[in-house]
């Protein structure tokens, strides 16, 4: 099971084999009758969660059970911001403990994710923006999660192609910048923790749809799936959009609403942009891959749905506010566009949580920002699952806060937030 | 893009509504004597259904009037339209 160590030299031993020879990254098993622990959904929290219980856990067999491919929902559909500069306490922990695994991550899993920490700068244009930023920023420093407030000379000297005129139609009067934030590779994030859980024994099993949850007198028993019957004695669902869809096969109800989010990527351009900004005001985010692309992301569309693509008014506002900060993008082609479902709590935040069900558990509700939670999400669940207890980190984000009331709202807090 | 019907005015431009989210949610009839438990279903937990869904739009832009719709939330295919206070097209009563 132990696979090559990706380094320098295995390079150049497979290149004098044209690359013909690599060995799989990860094995594609038949699934077993029975697991200790299922994880369902193999997005990259899924995965991580598989990784962290097979490396930092004693619980036995691990299976991920994915209805598609590994990496095809959210994950590889997101814009890939990571951040954790949260306004309450609760979230900026919990993101700034998925900050400081992103830091090391590739070295952690022999797995280049491509993390590059070129800032995200949250731009402020009007005076209450400015406020909240300041708010949220001295928030930050308390939290120590590094935080500058940048002036419209100093967001100019760094983006020289934003128009920080006051004649613009969104004056730009300021931002928040997060020097340790940016950007990671979607893919190999998924990748990376598959390959790493793989080679901890950890079975991945794509084109396996789980349609019933078994239950045997108020505990899990097992999963029904496209495959077949498989029993386990946890189950732990990290779905997504489909959170809800997964619930009620256990008769769970959930404060989670799944909606569309577009994104869009444009041709390949030579370097322009080397810093991730966010507008919340103007529902707008850009940032540009390593092959050049602008990468840009929209805002969810009001209604619910499940279909994987949106209303083409909401591409239309958000192309129209990015092209006013950046007049120069005017005349970009966008190559491809796309949608993907988030799983939207009441308060913003996610739910990582044991339920009524023993030996059932649910991580979802990360909406529209959950792609830089992936390792510390993945982290938390795992010890939630191995334990049957949330850790410190995540004891907050019990579903039971939506009972006792005690909320945590970064929507307020963050507008819209990615 | 959707196109809805709006009971009064008829097919519209989805850009002229405003989403409200699941349809009929009655409010509690004894609010005092409900459980912690049953607030947080009534307030917060939504049936988010992978299929037809029963939900509200307001005609912001146009008459400014509620109403219901069922919309397939996988082809979000809009189904029927109808007013508040009437049942959905199909059900039983
Ligand atoms: C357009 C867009 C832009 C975004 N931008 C950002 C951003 O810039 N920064 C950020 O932090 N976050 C962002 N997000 C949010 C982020 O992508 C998600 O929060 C995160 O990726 C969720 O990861 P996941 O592993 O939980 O979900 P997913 O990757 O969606 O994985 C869930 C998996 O479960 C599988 N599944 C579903 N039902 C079943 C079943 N019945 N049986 C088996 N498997 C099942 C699915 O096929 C899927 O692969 C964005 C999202 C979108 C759509
Ligand atoms: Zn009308």
């Amino acid at each position: 099971m132990r696979k090559d160590r990706y380094s320098i030299f295995s390079l150049a031993r497979n290149a004098v084999s044209y690359h013909q020879d690599w060995s799989e990254a990860w094995r594609s098993p038949e699934p077993a009758p029975s697991y200790d622990v299922i994880v369902v959904g193999g997005g990259g929290h899924g995965l991580a969660t598989a990784y962290y219980l097979a490396a930092e856990h004693n619980v036995g067999r691990i299976a991920v059970l994915e209805k598609g491919w590994i990496g095809g929902g959210n994950t590889g559909r997101n814009t890939t911001i990571v951040r954790s500069n949260y306004l309450w306490d609760e979230a900026a922990h919990l993101y700034e403990k998925s900050l400081k695994i992103w830091e090391g991550l590739s070295q952690e899993l022999n797995f280049n994710v491509m993390f590059s920490q070129r800032g995200v700068m949250n731009l402020g244009h009007t005076l209450q923006d400015m406020r909240d930023i300041y708010r949220r920023s001295n928030a930050n420093r308390l939290n120590g999660i590094d935080s500058e407030i940048l002036t419209p000379a100093e967001i100019k000297a760094k983006v020289p192609a934003m128009n920080v005129s006051s004649e613009a139609r969104y004056p730009v009067l300021g931002a928040s910048f997060q020097p340790r934030g940016g950007v990671a590779r979607h893919d190999a994030v998924a990748w990376g923790f598959a390959r790493a859980a793989d080679a901890r024994g950890v079975d991945i099993i794509q084109n396996c749809e789980v349609t019933g949850i078994r239950r045997e007198k108020g505990a899990v028993c097992g999963v029904e799936t496209s495959r077949g019957y498989i029993s386990a004695k946890k189950v732990a669902v990290v779905v997504a959009g489909h959170a809800s869809v997964l619930a009620d096969m256990a008769e769970l109800r959930l404060p989670v609403e799944s909606h569309p989010l577009q994104a869009l990527v444009s041709e390949p351009l030579k370097p322009v942009l080397d810093t991730v900004i966010m507008s919340n005001a103007v529902h707008g985010y850009v940032s540009q891959s390593d092959k050049g692309e602008l990468v840009i992301g929209a805002g969810i569309d009001a209604y619910t749905g499940y279909g994987q693509r949106g209303s083409f008014s909401i591409i239309e506002g958000n192309v129209a506010a990015i092209v006013e900060l950046f007049p120069i993008f005017s005349r970009v082609r966008m190559l491809r566009q796309w949608g993907g479902i988030v799983d939207v709590c009441p308060d913003a935040c996610p739910i990582i949580s044991k339920t009524p069900v023993s030996g059932l558990y649910f991580n979802c509700g990360w909406g529209t920002g959950g792609f830089k939670a992936t390792p510390g999400s993945g982290w938390v669940f795992a010890h939630t699952v191995a334990r049957d207890e949330p850790h410190e980190l995540n004891a907050a984000f019990d579903l039971d806060r939506f009972t006792t009331g005690a909320l945590i709202d970064e929507h307020g807090a963050a507008g819209v937030a990615h | 893009m959707l196109q809805i019907e709006c009971p009064w005015c008829g097919a519209r431009d989805q850009e002229e509504f405003q989403y409200g989210g699941e349809a009929h949610i009655v409010r509690p009839e004894n609010p005092d004597s409900l459980t912690d438990a049953h607030w947080a279903d009534y307030l917060f937990n939504r049936t988010n259904v992978k299929g037809v869904h029963a939900e509200q739009w307001c005609h912001a832009a146009g008459c400014r009037r509620w109403f219901n719709v069922l919309r397939d939330t996988m082809s979000y295919k809009i189904l029927a339209a109808y007013r508040p206070g009437e049942q959905p097209p199909g059900s039983e009563e």
